[in-house]
C-alpha cells in the first residue's frame, strides 16, 4: 500500500469572515507554502468589512464581548498545536486574550466617571470604541506581536484590519481559522498578509480608518503623515515579546483606541 | 376600583409546561465540603432539605457542628498562602473555569434551585443562574487587575473570609460572596442558608471539577448556630453576611474589638415611587416585578409603593388587574410567575404581618387564586389605606405583599421614602429625567432604579445605606471588602 499523501493547506486572506485569495492574484513564499500577497484593493475590502461589522460588535454588551474573547482563548488553546508558531508564542497569546477578556467590562469605570460639575447637572464621561482600528503587526513574535494589539482593540469594542508579520505570516493566517470557531463575528477581525511597505501606508491613509497601531518599528513617519489626512489616531509601540510586556500597561492600549464621551443631563428644574 | 369581573375579556388559559427534572443528578446525601472533599460531619447532623412546593425531600444534607466549623476554617487557613501567592492570571483562570461550568450545568442548577427554594423556573433559569456565572466571569477578569480597581494602590488579600448567605437567591448569593473573595486571593468558608443548601453543594462539585486547590473554598451548610459559631471563630480575617438586620446587628456586635472587616447586606423596606407623569402601564409592570419577583423574598423588594395622589386610583386599579393575571403554582412550570414561599416559618411570618395590617385598619386585597394543597403558598396581596405607622408600612415582610401609600408633592415623596431605618433600594417612575435624577440624589438608598426595578449586574455595585448594612458587592467597589492596602 502506498503512503498516504498529505492534504496541503491553501493559505488565504481572512476578510469579512471569509477566506479569500488576494484579488491581485499575487503570492509570496513562506517555507513550503504560497501566501497571498495582499493588495491596495484587499486593504480597502478589509476596511469596508470592518466598518460593516462595527455597529454589531460595538453594540454588544461588554459582558458578551468578554465571553467571546475568552472563547477565542479557549479555541486557541485547543488549536495550539496547529498554529505554526512556537509554543511559548501561542501560550502567551492565549493568556493575553484571557487578560483582555477581563477588561471588556472594567475599563469604563477606570477610564471614565462622574464629573462633579458646579451646576445642577449630572455629567459623566464614558470611553467608547473609536471604530475601525488598523494594526501593523511586528515581524516577531508572529502571533503574540499581533494578539497583544488585537486583544485590546477588540476588548474596547473596535473592529480590526491587521497587516500580518512580513517574515512569518502563517501563524496570523492560522488565527483566522481559530476565530471561525470562536464566535468572533465575521468582519470583526480581518487579516492581511503581504508586504508591509505596500499595505501599511494604504491602511494609514484610508479615510474610513479611525485609529492605527503600529508595532512594526518601521514606517513611523510615513504612517503619521498619511494618518494626518483624516485625523486618524496613531499609536506606535514596541513589539510585545511576552505576556508581561503585553499586559504591562493595558490601559494605554485601551485608552488609545477609545473616544471619551461626556454627557450632560439636568437635575431638578 | 376595577374588580376581577371588570378585567379585559381576554384571559389566556395556559397548559402546564413543567420543566423536566429528569436530567438532574442529585445524590441522596451531601457531606460538608471541606478541604476539597465532601466529608461526614464530626459533631454536626444530617437534615433533609425540603421542596417548599411539595414538602418532599430534595436531598439529605450534612449540617456543620462547632468542630466542623473549626475544621473548615483551618482548611481555609492552610490553603491561603499558596492561593494568595498564585499569579492573578492563574487565579483568574480557575474562576473562568467555574463560570464556564456553571454555564454548562445551567439547566440542572436552575431546576434544583427551583426545587430547593420554591422560586419559579423562569427566574432561576433567566436570573439566578446566568447572573451567578456572570459574577464569576466578571471577577475572574479582576484577578490580574486588582490595583486598577483600587485607584492604583498596592493591595493584598485579607486572608480567610467567613461568608454567610440567605435563602432567597442561594446560588447567586454564593457567587456574589465567593467570586470577589477568591479573585482577591482570599480563601473562604461559606455557610449556605438552612433551607436552601443544595445548589451551593452543586457549586462545590463544580469547584472540584474546576480543580481549585483543596481548601480554597469550604461550603458548610448549617443553621443559625453554625453561622454564629463561624463569625466568632478566632482565625478568620473577614466576615461577609447577607440576611436579616437583626442577625446583622448581632454579628457586628460579636466582632466588636476584633478589627475584622465586615460587610453587611441586610433588610430593606424599599420605596417604589410613581409620579403622575410616569408611563403608568410600564410602571405597573415595574411594580409587579419589584414586589412579586421571587415571591417578594428580595431584600430590595419595592414593598412600599408610593403613588402620587392624582394617579393613585388609576395605578392601583391597573395593578390589581395585573395581579389577577399572575400565575401562582408549580415553580417548575415555565409559565409560573409566583412560586412557593420558601419555608413554613417564612409563611407564618408573612401571615402574621398581613394579619397585623388588617388589624391596624389597612384594606387588604389578595388575589383569589387557587393555592396548591401541599407546600407553602401565599397569594399576591395588596394593601391600601396604609398609614406610615402601620407595621406593614414599616417592617420587612419578605413576601408577595405590597403596601400602597400616597403623596402629593415631590418633597413629600422623598420624605416618606427616607422615613425608614432601612436604605437599601428605591424605584422612581417618571418621564422627566431631571426629576428622576433630583429625586435619586435625595434618596438615602444604595441602589436607585429609574423606570425599572430589580436589575442586577456583576459590574454594578449593590448594598445599603443605614440599617440595610454597609459595604458593597459587585463591580469595582466589590473588590474593596476583600483587599487590604499593602503596608
Amino acid at each position: 500500500m502506498s503512503e498516504r499523501l498529505q492534504v496541503k493547506k491553501t493559505y488565504k486572506l481572512f476578510i469579512g469572515g471569509a477566506f479569500v485569495r488576494s484579488e491581485s492574484g499575487r503570492y509570496d513564499k513562506s517555507g513550503d507554502f504560497n501566501v497571498p500577497r495582499g493588495s491596495r484593493k484587499d486593504v480597502r475590502d478589509a476596511v469596508a468589512a470592518a466598518r460593516k461589522a462595527l455597529p454589531g460588535w460595538a453594540g454588544r454588551t461588554a459582558y458578551n464581548r468578554g465571553q467571546i474573547l475568552y472563547r477565542f482563548a479557549e479555541a486557541l488553546e485547543s488549536r495550539a498545536a496547529d498554529i505554526g508558531a512556537e509554543r511559548a508564542d501561542v501560550e502567551a497569546s492565549i493568556d493575553v486574550l484571557v487578560h483582555y477578556a477581563g477588561w471588556t467590562d472594567k475599563f469604563q469605570p477606570v477610564l471614565g466617571g462622574i464629573n462633579p460639575v458646579a451646576a445642577p447637572f449630572l455629567s459623566f464621561s464614558v470611553p467608547e470604541p473609536t471604530g475601525v482600528v488598523g494594526i501593523v503587526a511586528p515581524d516577531a513574535p508572529p502571533l503574540l506581536g499581533l494578539i497583544a494589539e488585537l486583544a485590546p482593540a477588540l476588548a474596547a469594542g473596535n473592529t480590526v484590519v491587521a497587516v500580518l508579520s512580513d517574515d512569518a505570516p502563517l501563524p496570523g493566517l492560522d488565527l483566522g481559522e481559530v476565530m471561525g470557531i470562536a464566535d468572533v463575528p465575521g468582519g470583526v477581525v480581518n487579516l492581511l498578509s503581504g508586504r508591509r511597505a505596500e499595505l501599511a501606508p494604504v491602511l494609514a491613509g484610508h479615510h474610513a480608518l479611525n485609529a492605527l497601531v503600529n508595532a512594526s518599528g518601521e514606517l513611523a513617519a510615513e504612517i503619521d503623515k498619511l494618518a494626518a489626512e483624516s485625523v486618524t489616531r496613531v499609536r506606535h509601540t514596541d513589539a510585545s515579546k511576552d505576556y508581561a510586556t503585553a499586559t504591562a500597561d493595558p490601559l494605554s492600549r485601551l485608552e488609545a483606541l477609545t473616544e471619551l464621551k461626556t454627557a450632560w443631563h439636568p437635575v431638578g428644574a | 376600583m376595577a374588580t376581577q369581573e371588570q378585567r379585559t375579556s381576554i384571559v389566556w388559559d395556559y397548559a402546564p409546561a413543567p420543566e423536566s427534572p429528569d436530567h438532574v443528578r442529585l445524590r441522596d446525601s451531601y457531606g460538608l465540603f471541606i478541604d476539597g472533599e465532601f466529608e461526614d460531619p464530626v459533631d454536626g447532623t444530617r437534615v433533609p432539605s425540603i421542596n417548599p412546593a411539595t414538602e418532599d425531600v430534595v436531598a439529605e444534607v450534612a449540617f456543620a457542628g462547632a468542630q466542623d466549623v473549626r475544621r473548615a476554617v483551618e482548611a481555609a487557613r492552610a490553603a491561603h498562602p499558596a492561593w494568595a501567592a498564585l499569579s492573578g492570571l492563574e487565579r483568574g483562570k480557575y474562576l473562568f473555569r467555574v463560570a464556564r461550568l456553571i454555564q454548562e450545568r445551567a439547566r440542572e442548577l436552575a431546576v434544583v434551585e427551583s426545587m430547593d427554594g420554591g422560586k419559579p423556573i423562569r427566574e432561576s433559569r433567566d436570573v439566578d443562574v446566568p447572573l451567578a456565572a456572570a459574577h464569576f466571569f466578571h471577577y475572574a477578569g479582576w484577578t490580574d487587575k486588582l490595583s486598577y480597581g483600587m485607584g492604583g494602590r498596592e493591595v493584598e488579600p485579607v486572608g480567610v473570609a467567613a461568608q454567610i448567605v440567605p435563602w432567597n437567591f442561594p446560588l447567586l448569593m454564593a457567587a456574589w460572596k465567593l467570586a470577589p473573595a477568591l479573585a482577591c486571593g482570599n480563601t473562604a468558608v461559606l455557610k449556605p442558608a438552612e433551607t436552601t443548601p443544595v445548589t451551593a453543594l452543586l457549586l462545590a462539585e463544580i469547584i472540584q471539577e474546576a480543580e481549585l486547590p483543596p481548601g480554597v473554598v469550604q461550603i458548610i451548610p448549617g443553621d443559625g448556630a453554625a453561622g454564629s459559631t463561624l463569625v466568632r471563630e478566632p482565625d478568620i480575617d473577614k466576615v461577609a453576611f447577607t440576611g436579616s438586620t437583626a442577625v446583622g446587628k448581632d454579628i457586628q456586635a460579636a466582632l466588636a474589638g476584633r478589627e475584622i472587616p465586615l460587610t453587611l447586606e441586610l433588610g430593606g423596606k424599599s420605596a417604589n415611587i410613581v409620579f403622575e407623569d410616569a408611563a403608568l402601564d410600564q410602571a405597573v409592570e415595574g411594580i409587579v416585578n419589584g414586589i412579586f419577583f421571587n415571591q417578594g423574598h428580595v431584600c430590595c423588594a419595592g414593598s412600599r409603593l408610593l403613588i402620587q395622589e392624582s394617579v393613585a386610583d388609576t395605578v392601583v386599579s391597573k395593578l390589581w388587574n395585573r395581579m389577577g393575571r399572575l400565575r401562582l403554582g408549580d415553580p417548575l412550570d415555565k409559565n409560573t410567575d409566583v412560586g412557593a414561599i420558601n419555608s413554613r416559618e417564612q409563611l407564618e411570618r408573612i401571615e402574621s404581618l398581613v394579619a397585623s395590617g388588617e388589624e391596624e385598619g389597612a384594606v387588604r386585597r389578595s388575589v383569589a387564586c387557587e393555592l396548591p394543597d401541599r407546600g407553602f403558598w401565599f397569594a399576591p396581596t395588596l394593601f391600601t389605606d396604609v398609614a406610615p405607622a402601620h407595621r406593614i408600612a414599616a417592617e420587612e415582610i419578605f413576601g408577595p405583599v405590597v403596601s400602597v401609600l400616597t403623596f402629593r408633592t415631590q418633597a413629600e415623596a422623598i420624605e416618606k421614602a427616607n422615613s425608614t431605618p432601612y436604605g437599601l433600594a428605591a424605584g422612581i417612575w417618571t418621564d422627566k429625567g431631571s426629576k428622576a435624577f433630583e429625586v435619586a440624589a435625595a434618596l438615602q438608598a444604595g441602589v436607585v432604579w429609574q423606570n425599572t426595578y430589580n436589575h442586577f449586574d456583576p459590574s454594578a455595585a449593590f448594598g445599603g445605606y443605614k440599617e440595610s448594612g454597609f459595604g458593597r458587592e459587585g463591580g469595582m467597589a466589590g473588590l474593596r471588602p476583600y483587599l487590604r492596602v499593602a503596608s
